[in-house]
């Protein structure tokens, strides 16, 4: 790639996000109300009906469940008002002018290319939701990823193209009006979910809410894997409910939207949305799932235990949440590709990430895996808002300079580089010496005794690999720092 | 005047809407109806929501989107 190219790169990215290049000012900010309501619409979505059967196929316990969902999500509305809103009241910036500011153009660019593929991968996973639904007039059988049917059938991927292609032109065409239905159907589509698991649990032997524990612990959350899905405890509980939305907590995407706030104190707002969300919407979709399968069913896809919980009606709300959910993923996906292709129109960028999409959709591996692909996401970006944080209210107490990216003119900053690359790789290690044959065997009698005896998830590691993030930014950035004022001082002596 | 009490309305059907969705699920619990009867509910409930709401339901909140060049040349 040429300078030249390198340059017009950084150009489109910056028109593109020119008009948030200012704060945000006095008279644009939001209360309470308007962001309670953001929350609780964005995280009821397709996704839901996905993530709480996973849990019950994994054989979470009721204990280990409702405890660890409970802390989980506490942790991440945490996250959200200690972390993610005081940034975002302070700079009030968008995460791409905050990292541009400390981690200079190049890393802004990275980020938004990876963000775009797992944009992409996202809206496939809620494409795949839709069509488990639109199939079911047709009579079409939704793959059965757990029987090791690795791909769909030729008529279930034709209609996931079909659906893609709707969704993509929808994508084309705009957002805002979606933004606003999607906004309408977040009250019905909570009952929905409510209104299914309530309507099955007669089917369970729950006749009264006296029985509903002892039938929680016996068929819904039984603490037995399904199939050859590995056993799930509490940890994996909680680390996945804090996990599934670091990117955008911990990772700081988020004080996109919490420049709006007038307070950091709103960060709290986060609450309904995982409280509903990741929580009561999980345990209603856990439960339509061991309705479906203790009825004797298998293959427990969205749309067939919508089906079974809430008839049409259920059927309805899978196909509108995978669909109002993929279509700003797509549209957010299409924006940041458009970067790297200058000369594209947008609806040309938007229907290639919709091939992605659509590619996505039709490979049952990804839903099959979502919560270890949200979570590898999650490590992934979750170092930079790490930097954020640190470069915004550690550096000043520590006589170093913030934004020394933009402050010193550089297109890229190394501390920042490494100490994600670092960070992230602590994770990929920690966990895959455990779980990757390759590495086992590469590191097989070789590991001191401590180390083999670390034993950690994927889904643990949020805090340690937060701690390292941190550590490395630090150190990394004092050396960046102490040498650069050297140089200057010997200029100035030279 | 007139704007106002019909919004009102709208949103009473809404809320109707939203009761059907989730009270006959109670019903089902309680062994009343039978869960055939509570799908039918449903699809009414679902009917009046979105027959209404979206005609009183705001769309304001933080533009949080960015617009890609060509759409900000429009």
């Amino acid at each position: 790639m040429s300078a030249e190219q390198k340059s017009t790169i950084i150009e489109r990215l910056d028109a593109l996000y020119e008009y948030e290049r200012e704060p945000v000012t006095e008279d644009k900010l939001y209360g309470w109300k308007t962001f309670i309501a953001m929350f609780s619409g964005e995280h009821i979505a397709g996704t839901e009906f996905v993530l709480g059967p996973l849990m019950v196929m994994h054989g979470v316990s009721a204990r280990d469940f409702f405890l660890g969902l409970l802390v989980g999500n506490f942790l991440a509305v945490l996250s959200w008002a200690l972390l993610c809103a005081p940034v975002g009241v302070k700079t009030r910036l968008t995460i791409y002018w905050q990292l541009r500011r400390i981690c200079g153009p190049y890393l802004t660019i990275a980020y938004s290319a990876f963000y775009a593929v797992i944009l992409c991968l996202l809206a496939g996973a809620m494409v795949n939701v839709a069509v488990t639904a639109v199939s079911l007039p047709f009579n079409i059988p939704n793959p059965d990823y757990a029987a090791g049917q690795m791909i769909p059938t030729v008529p279930w991927i034709l209609l996931a193209v079909v659906v893609g292609v709707v969704i993509a032109t929808l994508a084309v065409l705009g957002f805002e009006k979606i933004a606003h239905f999607s906004k309408v159907c977040a009250p019905w589509m909570v009952l929905i979910f409510f209104a299914g698991a309530i309507a099955v649990l007669a089917d369970l032997g729950c006749s009264s809410i006296g029985d509903f524990w002892h039938v929680a612990n016996e068929k819904i959350f039984t603490g037995v894997p399904i199939g050859a899905n590995t056993k799930y405890t509490y940890w994996h509980v909680m680390g996945f409910a804090w996990l599934c939305n670091a990117t955008q907590h911990i990772g700081m995407a988020d004080i996109t939207i919490f420049r709006y706030a007038k307070r950091w104190t709103q960060g709290f707002a986060s609450a309904f949305g995982m409280y509903l969300g990741h929580y009561g919407a999980w345990v209603c979709s856990g439960i339509l799932c061991a309705a479906y399968l203790a009825a004797g069913n298998t293959n427990p896809q969205p749309g067939n235990i919508a089906l079974f919980g809430a008839g049409f009606a259920g059927a309805v709300c899978v196909v509108i949440a995978g669909w109002t959910t993929a279509n700003p993923t797509l549209y957010r996906a299409g924006l940041a590709i458009q970067v790297a292709t200058p000369n594209w129109k947008r609806w040309k960028v938007t229907f290639a990430a919709g091939v992605f999409m659509i590619l996505t959709a039709c490979i049952p591996a990804v839903n099959a895996n979502l919560d270890r692909i949200v979570g590898y996401y999650g490590l992934f970006f979750m170092p930079l808002g790490a930097f954020i944080f640190i470069d915004i209210w550690i550096f000043p107490k520590l006589g170093l300079i913030s934004d020394y990216a933009q402050k010193a003119k550089l297109m890229i900053s190394w501390p920042a580089t490494f100490a994600w690359i670092g960070a992230f790789m602590f994770s990929v290690f920690i966990y895959g010496k455990d779980h990757y044959l390759w590495l086992s065997r590469l590191l097989e009698g070789k590991q001191p005794a401590w180390l083999a005896n670390i034993q950690p998830d994927l889904l643990f590691l949020v805090a340690p690999e937060w701690v390292v993030a941190v550590t490395l930014y630090m150190i990394f950035s004092v050396i960046q720092q102490k040498v650069a004022k050297a140089n200057v001082q010997s200029q100035e002596v030279g | 005047m007139k704007h106002t009490a019909l919004t009102q309305v709208l949103k009473i059907i809404s809320c109707l809407g939203l009761a059907l969705t989730i009270i006959p699920s109670l019903f089902v619990f309680k062994g009343v109806i039978d869960i055939k009867v509570h799908y039918q509910f449903m699809i009414v409930g679902m009917i009046m929501w979105f027959g209404t709401a979206p005609f009183w339901m705001k769309s304001s909140g933080p533009h949080t989107e960015s617009k890609s060049p060509d759409e900000k040349e429009q």
